[in-house]
C-alpha cells in the first residue's frame, strides 16, 4: 500500500527537524478512510444502521442541534479568522502534507457547511466565505479527513483563540454517526463496553483466569504472592484501567507495576468485571450519551463494591474523560472519601508514596534501559495531575527519575503541552488506517531519533494504552523495535524491591 | 443631501454594529458548555483565568508560541489600531480629554504601523502556500477593506487634507441630534464609507473574534473539575432525573 520504509537512524546522519513542514500535496490522504460500521454495530449503539434517505437535511439539522448546545462549537466556527498559526501544528499535515490536514483545513469542511445554513454571509453570499451546501462529496470529505485528526488538541494550544479542532471533529462524527455513517472501529467497540463491560468483550470469567495468571506469574518471578483482586466488595480503592492492560504488551507490565505498588503500601483494592474499561471511546465519536452510558458504570460499579476511592491506569483519553467529565456525566461522587482527589491517576497515587518515602527501589535494575517520555495528548493538553498546573509533566518525570537512572527528553518543542501524538489516539488505532498511522508518528519518531543519537535513548515510556499499542507497531518502521515501548509502571515495577522479594541480580552485577 | 445620507448610515451602522455585537453575546453566553475542556495547563483558579486571558488579549500568548511572523504583524496591527481608534476620539469628545491629546502623535506614526502590519499579513496570505490555501476571498477583502480605511485616513492627513472642525462638528452633531454639514471631500467620503461598511459587516463576519476569545472554552474555564462539578444546564436536568 505505501513504500514506507524509513531508514533506522545512522549515527552521525542527521535526523530532519520533527517540526519541518513539507510541501503542499493536495489530496495524498484522500484515499485513506477507516471501514464503515456495519448496520447491526451502528444500531446497537443509537444509530441509523446507514446512510437514511434525507441524510442532507438531518445532517445540517444535527449540526444546528450541537451548535445549539455547545458554545465551545460554535464560538470555533465563528471567530477563525483564517490567520493560519495552526496550519503547521498537526502531526497529520507534518507526516503527509495534505493541506486538508492542516487544522484549519479541517474545521473548514464543517465551517463551509455550517457558513452555508447558519450564517448570513454563508446564506447570501457563499462563493465570498466559501460556503458550501451539504452534498455527498462533502460528507466523504468528512469521513476521509475527520478520520484523520486524533482530537490531540495540540493546534488548540496554538490558536490565538483557542480554537480545538478535536471539538469539531467530535462534531462532525456525531454528525455522520446521526445519519448513519459511523466509523466501525469505535462504534463496534463502544458496543462492546456497554454489552461486556471492555472494549475487548473480555467476560468475568476470562477475566478472572487472566489475573489469577498474572498473580502466578509475578510470584513466580519475585517468590511475592501480590494478588490482582477482582469484584472485591468493601475493598478500599477500586483501579479502573483500559482493558489492554489485561492483555498486551507493554500494557500488562504496566498493571504488575500497579499491583506491586498496591501490594507494598498493603492498600485494599480491586478491579471491576463489570467496569472493566478505563477507555471512553464516547468521547472520540462527540457522543455525550454513549460518554454518560460508560461513565455511569464506573460509578455504578464503585457502588456496588462499596469503594472509597476511584484510581485509574494508564490511559490518556480515560483519564481526560475521568478527570474532566465523570464528575459532571455521573457524579457527584460523594458517596467516596473525600480526602482524595476524585478521581486519582495511578501516577498521582504512585507519587505520593515515593514523597513519603514508602517504596524501595533499586534503579540499577532499569540500568540497561536509557529512557525518554512520551507525553501523552489527553494527559497533557486536556487535563491535569497534582494540584499545580503542569503536574501532569512532572510527575511522571519524577517517578521515572526515581525508578531509572538514565532519563533524557526529547526536544522542548516536542514534549509537555507541544507534545506530538503518538499518531493514532481518538479512535485511529485500527489496522484500516495503518499508512495514516505511520505517517502520523514521524514528528514523534523524529524526536525520538534525535534523542537516540544525542544520547543513545533506547526506549520510550508513555501512560496511554493507546499510545503504548500504537507505538508498539510502528516504531519498527522508524529503526526501532516494537518493544521499545514501555509503560511508565513498568518502570516502576522493575526497580521495586518488595518485602521478601527475592532479588535476581544477573543483570545487575554484569554491569559492575 | 449628503450630510443626511452620511448621519443616516452611521446611524444605521452604529445600531448594526452594537446590536450585532450584543445579540452574539447574549448568543454565546446562552449556548450552554455541557462539558469542561479547558487547554491544559490551565489555570486552576478564576483569577487566574482571568489572568490568562489578559495575556492572551494584550500581547497574543498562543500566537507568539506558535508563529513569530504572524504574530509581529498582528500584534502590531492590534496595537496600531488601539492608538488610531484612541486618536480618533477627538472628533467625539468637546472638550478633548488630556490622554487623547497625548496619543495625537503615536496615534499619528500608528496609522503607517497599522497599514504595515496589514501589508504583512496579506502578503503572507499570498505568499505562503499554506496560508493561501485556507484564505477564502472575503479574508483579502477584509484586509482590503481595513487597508483602503488606513491609507485614506493617511492621505486626508498628508495630501488631501480636509476641514477637520467640520468633521468633528459632523460627529458631536450626530452624537446630540444636532446635524452639522460634513464636508464634501471625496476622500473623507470614502473614509467615513469604508468605516461604516466595516461597523456593518462586523457581527456577521470573522472580525467577531474580538468578542468570540472571551468566550472560549478551551481558554476561559478553570482547571477545577475535580473541585467544582461543571453543571450546564441541559445536563442539570438530566441530573435530576437520575435522582
Ligand atoms: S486535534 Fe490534533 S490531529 Fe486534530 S487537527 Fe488538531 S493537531 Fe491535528
Ligand atoms: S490558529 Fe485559530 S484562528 Fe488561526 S487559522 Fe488556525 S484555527 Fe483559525
Amino acid at each position: 500500500m505505501v513504500e514506507l520504509k524509513i531508514r533506522a537512524p545512522v549515527s552521525g546522519e542527521d535526523i530532519p527537524d520533527p517540526s519541518a513542514i513539507p510541501a503542499l500535496a493536495p489530496g495524498v490522504m484522500a484515499h485513506s478512510k477507516p471501514y464503515v460500521a456495519s448496520p447491526e454495530h451502528q444500531e446497537a449503539i443509537g444509530f441509523p444502521g446507514e446512510l437514511v434517505d434525507d441524510w442532507e437535511e438531518r445532517a445540517v439539522d444535527k449540526l444546528g442541534e450541537l451548535v445549539k448546545n455547545s458554545r465551545g462549537l460554535r464560538v470555533y466556527l465563528d471567530t477563525c479568522v483564517k490567520c493560519g498559526a495552526c496550519t503547521d501544528k498537526c502531526h497529520y499535515f507534518l507526516g503527509t502534507g495534505d493541506p486538508n490536514n492542516m487544522p484549519v483545513a479541517r474545521q473548514d469542511l464543517l465551517r463551509k457547511v455550517y457558513r452555508r445554513y447558519f450564517t448570513f454571509a454563508g446564506k447570501y453570499f457563499p462563493w465570498l466565505v466559501g460556503a458550501e451546501d451539504m452534498t455527498k462529496e462533502v460528507l466523504d470529505e468528512w469521513y476521509t479527513y475527520f478520520h484523520q485528526c486524533s482530537q490531540c488538541r495540540r493546534c488548540s494550544v496554538y490558536c490565538p483563540y483557542g480554537i480545538d479542532t478535536a471539538e469539531v471533529s467530535m462534531a462532525a462524527r456525531e454528525i455522520m454517526d446521526s445519519v448513519g455513517k459511523g466509523q466501525k472501529y469505535c462504534n463496534e467497540i463502544i458496543g462492546k463496553v456497554r454489552k461486556y463491560g471492555n472494549n475487548l468483550g473480555l467476560q468475568e470469567k476470562a477475566h478472572r483466569a487472566t489475573l489469577e495468571d498474572l498473580e502466578e506469574d509475578i510470584e513466580d518471578e519475585t517468590g511475592v504472592a501480590v494478588r490482582l483482586p477482582l469484584d472485591e466488595k468493601g475493598a478500599d480503592i477500586l483501579l479502573v484501567t483500559p482493558s489492554a492492560d489485561f492483555f498486551a504488551e507493554p500494557h500488562i507490565d504496566g498493571l504488575i507495576g500497579y499491583a506491586k505498588v498496591f501490594h507494598h503500601v498493603g492498600a485494599s483494592w480491586t478491579i471491576s468485571s463489570y467496569a472493566s474499561e478505563a477507555a471512553n471511546f464516547g468521547m472520540f465519536i462527540g457522543s455525550q450519551d454513549n460518554m454518560r452510558e460508560l461513565a455511569m458504570r464506573i460509578r455504578n460499579a464503585a457502588e456496588d463494591l462499596g469503594v472509597k476511592r476511584i484510581i485509574f491506569g494508564e490511559c490518556g483519553h480515560a483519564w481526560r474523560a475521568a478527570y474532566n467529565f465523570m464528575n459532571t456525566l455521573a457524579g457527584p461522587f460523594d458517596f467516596l472519601d473525600q480526602r482524595y482527589p476524585i478521581p486519582q491517576h495511578i501516577c498521582e497515587y504512585t507519587y505520593d508514596l515515593i514523597q513519603k518515602g514508602a517504596l524501595n527501589f533499586d534503579k540499577s535494575l532499569n540500568d540497561d534501559i536509557r529512557l525518554t517520555f512520551h507525553d501523552s495528548c489527553n494527559v497533557s493538553r486536556a487535563s491535569r495531575m497534582g494540584d499545580k498546573p503542569g503536574g501532569q509533566y512532572e510527575i511522571p518525570r519524577a517517578i521515572l527519575r526515581e525508578v531509572c537512572n538514565h532519563f533524557y527528553d526529547m526536544a522542548d518543542d516536542t514534549i509537555r503541552e507541544a507534545t506530538f501524538c503518538c499518531g493514532g489516539g481518538g479512535g485511529l488505532l485500527t489496522d484500516d488506517l495503518l499508512e495514516l498511522r505511520i505517517k502520523g508518528a514521524q514528528p514523534r519518531m523524529r524526536a525520538m531519533q534525535q534523542v537516540a543519537q544525542d544520547h543513545g535513548v533506547t526506549h520510550m515510556a508513555a501512560i496511554c494504552a493507546i499510545c503504548k499499542t500504537q507505538f508498539a507497531k510502528v516504531m519498527p518502521e522508524y529503526g526501532f523495535e516494537m518493544d521499545n515501548i514501555v509503560s511508565v509502571h513498568q518502570m516502576v515495577s522493575n526497580a521495586i524491591i518488595l518485602d521478601g522479594q527475592k532479588i535476581d541480580r544477573e543483570e545487575g552485577e554484569e554491569q559492575e | 443631501m449628503l450630510t443626511i445620507a452620511y448621519a443616516v448610515l452611521f446611524y444605521g451602522a452604529a445600531l448594526v454594529l452594537a446590536g450585532g455585537i450584543a445579540y452574539r453575546m447574549w448568543e454565546y453566553s446562552t449556548t450552554p458548555a455541557p462539558l469542561k475542556i479547558p487547554t491544559t495547563p490551565a489555570p486552576v483558579t478564576r483569577g487566574g483565568v482571568i489572568v490568562r486571558m489578559a495575556r492572551e488579549v494584550v500581547l497574543f500568548e498562543s500566537l507568539f508560541k506558535a508563529n513569530k511572523w504572524i504574530w509581529l504583524f498582528g500584534w502590531i496591527f492590534h496595537a496600531a489600531l488601539l492608538l488610531v481608534l484612541l486618536r480618533h476620539l477627538r472628533y467625539f469628545t468637546q472638550p478633548v480629554w488630556g490622554w487623547v491629546v497625548l496619543v495625537q502623535s503615536p496615534g499619528i506614526y500608528a496609522g503607517f504601523a497599522l497599514v504595515a502590519g496589514l501589508a504583512g499579513l496579506w502578503a503572507r496570505r499570498v505568499l505562503v502556500p499554506r496560508i493561501r490555501y485556507i484564505s477564502a476571498p472575503s479574508d483579502h477583502l477584509m484586509l482590503a477593506l481595513i487597508i483602503a480605511i488606513g491609507v485614506s485616513g493617511l492621505a486626508m492627513r498628508y495630501v488631501f487634507r480636509t476641514d477637520i472642525v467640520a468633521v468633528k462638528a459632523f460627529f458631536l452633531g450626530l452624537m446630540y441630534f444636532d446635524w452639522q454639514p460634513l464636508p464634501a471631500d471625496p476622500v473623507l467620503l470614502i473614509h467615513l464609507a469604508l468605516v461604516a461598511a466595516l461597523m456593518i459587516i462586523f457581527p456577521v463576519s470573522k472580525l467577531l473574534h474580538a468578542p468570540g476569545l472571551f468566550f472560549s472554552p478551551s481558554r476561559n474555564q478553570a482547571d477545577d473539575a475535580r473541585e467544582r462539578r461543571h453543571v450546564a444546564p441541559p445536563l442539570r436536568t438530566a441530573a435530576r432525573a437520575r435522582q
